[in-house]
């Protein structure tokens, strides 16, 4: 173009967040690894050999997704109260989440003693057991590791140790939790709506 | 321009006297290093290490099938050899040797001072590198460390229900498991800090659409590691739930299927084709120009044909399985989608021979390895087109016809360009030449050893040579293809052996290199060889494709022919 020789400066040179580009990179990589257990579990539907079976024992865990799903929520508002320089709200935001988050793994720990003790479902009783546990707890995984970090960040902010210029930081870890929020949706509509 | 750095700014030229320092300060530092030219070199190294591992256990292979009913090894012998060679191969040859080079150029291209994520990078390393020891401790430790000499003996892709406890016991594969796992966690990091680097670390006026192709290429296959390397990552974790919690997935007594597994692994697999040749492509597409002279041939639709190819290869995989009977449908589909690729990568071929074309052609080795590339990847590209459908795929599939297939895209192709970009390159690592007159023997060398070995394997796998057997009869008449296969195999060890010797005399004798030996146009070889730890003194700015040629050619600057 020849107007473009004759703009004396070009736009100021500005480039994306490294850390938001980075976790963006891994969530990619980590819905690859869910999709596979997804599709094994879909796969192996009605495959078992022998019971029980997901209708007979499985359970609608509507309060944990509830509380999983509100944390989504907190931890935004979370990030927003930082990015405000509003330190005391964040951090109560962040016990929100990490409150919400823990309720949905204690559901989840609720269930799985009752299925294994209850209902004598192991990861070896049958195909549904192998995928059910697989999936299930691939995601409380995930769920634990963001509810350590969660709480780091919480400690953090406790003892005065954030300010503004953390929201950026704050903001990579929330996009995670949304992310694990994210696949539960999935999760939870595959085994426990569709699955049953 | 007028607020723009000039490119000599990158050099500083004050110049640093220092102590020696002491052996251990000096591994010290390359352990602790997070500077991604260190990580580079080591990742370099280390895959270099591998590759003369798993050449010899091609040599044991190759001396076994030899003659008619040898008996050099065992089968079980055997067995251990392939599965080691491919698994190697693949994931501590291929994957590393790519991600070290990226790893040492893309920063340096971009106009960088280190990749985006410094710590990150060396725990990749690291991790890949102990997945590597663990698969190699297998020798040791597969049963037990009193039942040495147990390496996984499963074939690289390791199919169900094989890999159930029943039918592999002791832990070899779990190692393979293992070491695999770890690896694939080294390659995901590695790719994301790749990725973010190409997104966020670029110099002022470095757009997307001015980045050299090699770094378009690393974005393209980052991208395929994300998507590729997740399902690995996920069917390893299922298999070692199968194998040590008593799991399912691909137990077929109780009801797990086996076919699941392979649609797993070549989910991961072919894209993993394309992963390791994506690189190659971009060492050819910055190699090609530089020697002849030209800016290359059709930018805009070498991207676009290599985001194509990143597309279409997630959609392929099952051309694997054809033998399996999946039905028309899926037959009809992966013939197609596999043919279809066939339609960016001759784009590629296609920019290449033109941007060659009225080139004044320098035939240095590199360029050398670059052109039989650009013939044998052809090659291998048609016999792939053969093998895509599925018919004449269920006459030769698991024969030495697609041994010798995919071999001429893995040597022919990949392993050609990255010794390219080793005698490219070596100047700008090293700061000193390598030497041409052991480069034309490490070349021709290994061209009549590759055609001797890879031509040769066609013909056993159409006359009926099924792959992974350890002997075979004397009325086959197989014995004297495969004689001359192994003898291939010999003049590609005297070759590596040439360029072994070569890297080394010339780290210590060659020739002192200066910045730009070459006369190259991309940001590597504006600042110094080897670069300074911080890369650029000033961080650079360009205005074009080629910012060494706009400073070299002020008068006639690419960025006035700029759209």
């Amino acid at each position: 173009m020849s107007t473009a020789s004759i703009t004396p400066r070009e736009q100021p040179w500005i480039l994306p967040s490294r850390g938001v580009v980075g976790i963006s990179c891994l969530i990619v990589a980590e819905s690859a690894v869910f999709i596979i257990f997804v599709v094994a579990y879909i796969f192996y539907l009605g495959k078992s050999i022998s019971g029980p079976n997901p209708r007979d024992v499985l359970d609608v865990p509507i309060v944990g997704t509830i509380c999983l799903l509100s944390s989504s929520l907190a931890a935004y508002l979370a990030v927003g109260a930082l990015r405000r320089n509003k330190v005391r709200i964040c951090s109560l935001w962040l016990a929100a989440t990490v409150l919400l988050g823990s309720i949905f793994l204690a559901g989840t720990a609720r269930e799985w003693y009752q299925l294994i003790y209850k209902d004598g479902l192991t990861i070896r009783t049958n195909l549904f057991g192998t995928t059910f546990y697989s999936l299930v707890g691939l995601h409380a995984t995930h769920v634990i590791v963001g509810l350590v970090m969660l709480a780091l960040a919480l400690t953090f902010t406790l003892f005065g140790r954030v300010s503004e210029a953390h929201a950026q930081r704050l903001d990579v870890l929330s996009l995670y939790w949304h992310f694990v929020d994210a696949v539960w949706v999935v999760v939870f509509t595959v085994v426990y709506v569709l699955g049953r | 321009m007028a607020d723009s750095v000039p490119l000599t700014g990158a050099l500083d030229l004050t110049s640093a006297h220092e102590r020696r320092p002491l052996t251990l300060e000096i591994l010290h530092a390359w352990v602790t290093t997070v500077d991604h030219k260190k990580i580079g070199l080591m990742y370099i190294g280390y895959a270099l290490i591998f590759l003369v591992i798993a050449g010899l256990e091609a040599i044991v292979m190759r001396v076994q099938l030899a003659v008619p009913q040898n008996s050099l090894v065992s089968p079980q012998v055997f067995n251990r050899m392939f599965t080691m060679h491919g698994t190697t191969m693949v994931f501590f040859v291929g994957m590393p040797i790519l991600f070290g080079f990226g790893n040492y150029l893309i920063p340096l291209m971009l106009g960088a001072r280190d990749m985006a994520f410094p710590r990150l990078n060396a725990f990749s390393f690291w991790i890949s590198v102990f997945g590597g020891l663990l698969l190699y401790f297998s020798f040791l430790g597969g049963d037990g460390l009193y039942g040495a000499g147990n390496a996984p003996d499963v074939g690289w892709f390791a199919y169900a229900p094989l890999t159930a406890k029943v039918f592999s016991p002791g832990h070899s594969t779990d190692y393979w498991t293992l070491g695999i796992f770890l690896s694939g966690i080294g390659s995901i990091g590695t790719a994301l800090n790749i990725v973010t680097t190409i997104v966020v670390m670029r110099c002022p006026g470095m757009k997307l659409s001015r980045m050299p192709l090699l770094v378009w290429l690393y974005l393209v296959m980052c991208f395929l590691v994300f998507i590729a390397v997740g399902p690995l990552t996920a069917a390893q974790i299922m298999l070692s739930i199968d194998r040590y919690l008593g799991g399912h997935f691909f137990d077929t007594q109780a009801g797990g299927s086996a076919v699941l597994w392979m649609h797993f692994f070549w989910i991961f697999g072919h894209p993993e084709v394309y992963v390791l040749v994506l690189p190659a492509f971009g060492f050819a597409s910055e190699i090609i120009p530089v020697f002849s002279r030209k800016a290359i041939f059709g930018y805009p639709a070498m991207v676009t044909a290599s985001v194509a190819i990143g597309f279409i290869s997630l959609s392929v995989w099952a051309h694997h399985m054809f033998t399996v009977g999946m039905g028309p449908g899926a037959n009809t589909f992966f013939t197609l989608s596999t043919m279809i690729i066939a339609v960016p990568t001759g784009i590629k071929i296609f920019n290449w021979v033109a941007t060659l074309w009225g080139g004044n052609i320098r035939f240095t080795t590199a360029m050398l390895f670059c052109v039989a590339f650009l013939f044998q990847f052809l090659v291998a590209g048609l016999t792939g087109i053969m093998l895509s459908a599925s018919p004449f795929n269920w006459q030769l599939s698991g024969s030495y016809f697609v041994v010798a297939h995919f071999h001429y895209v893995l040597v022919g192709a990949i392993l050609f360009t990255i010794f390219a970009a080793f005698y490219y390159w070596f100047p700008k690592m090293s700061g000193r030449m390598m030497s041409e007159t052991l480069g034309k023997w490490h070349f021709w060398l290994f061209l009549i050893g590759f055609h001797l070995t890879f031509d040769f394997m066609h013909i056993p796998g159409m006359l009926g040579m099924p792959r992974r057997i350890y002997t075979y009869e004397l009325d086959r008449g197989w014995g004297v293809w495969n004689l001359i296969v192994s003898t291939g195999a010999v003049f590609q060890a005297l070759a590596i052996a040439c360029f072994v010797i070569n890297l080394l005399r010339s780290y210590f004798k060659g020739k002192i290199a200066g910045p730009d030996p070459w006369d190259a146009w991309t940001l590597e070889w504006s600042t110094a060889s080897p670069p300074p730890v911080y890369n650029f003194a000033t961080i650079p700015s360009v205005q074009s494709r080629r910012p060494l040629w706009d400073l070299k050619h002020p008068e006639d600057s690419d960025s006035k022919y700029e759209l």
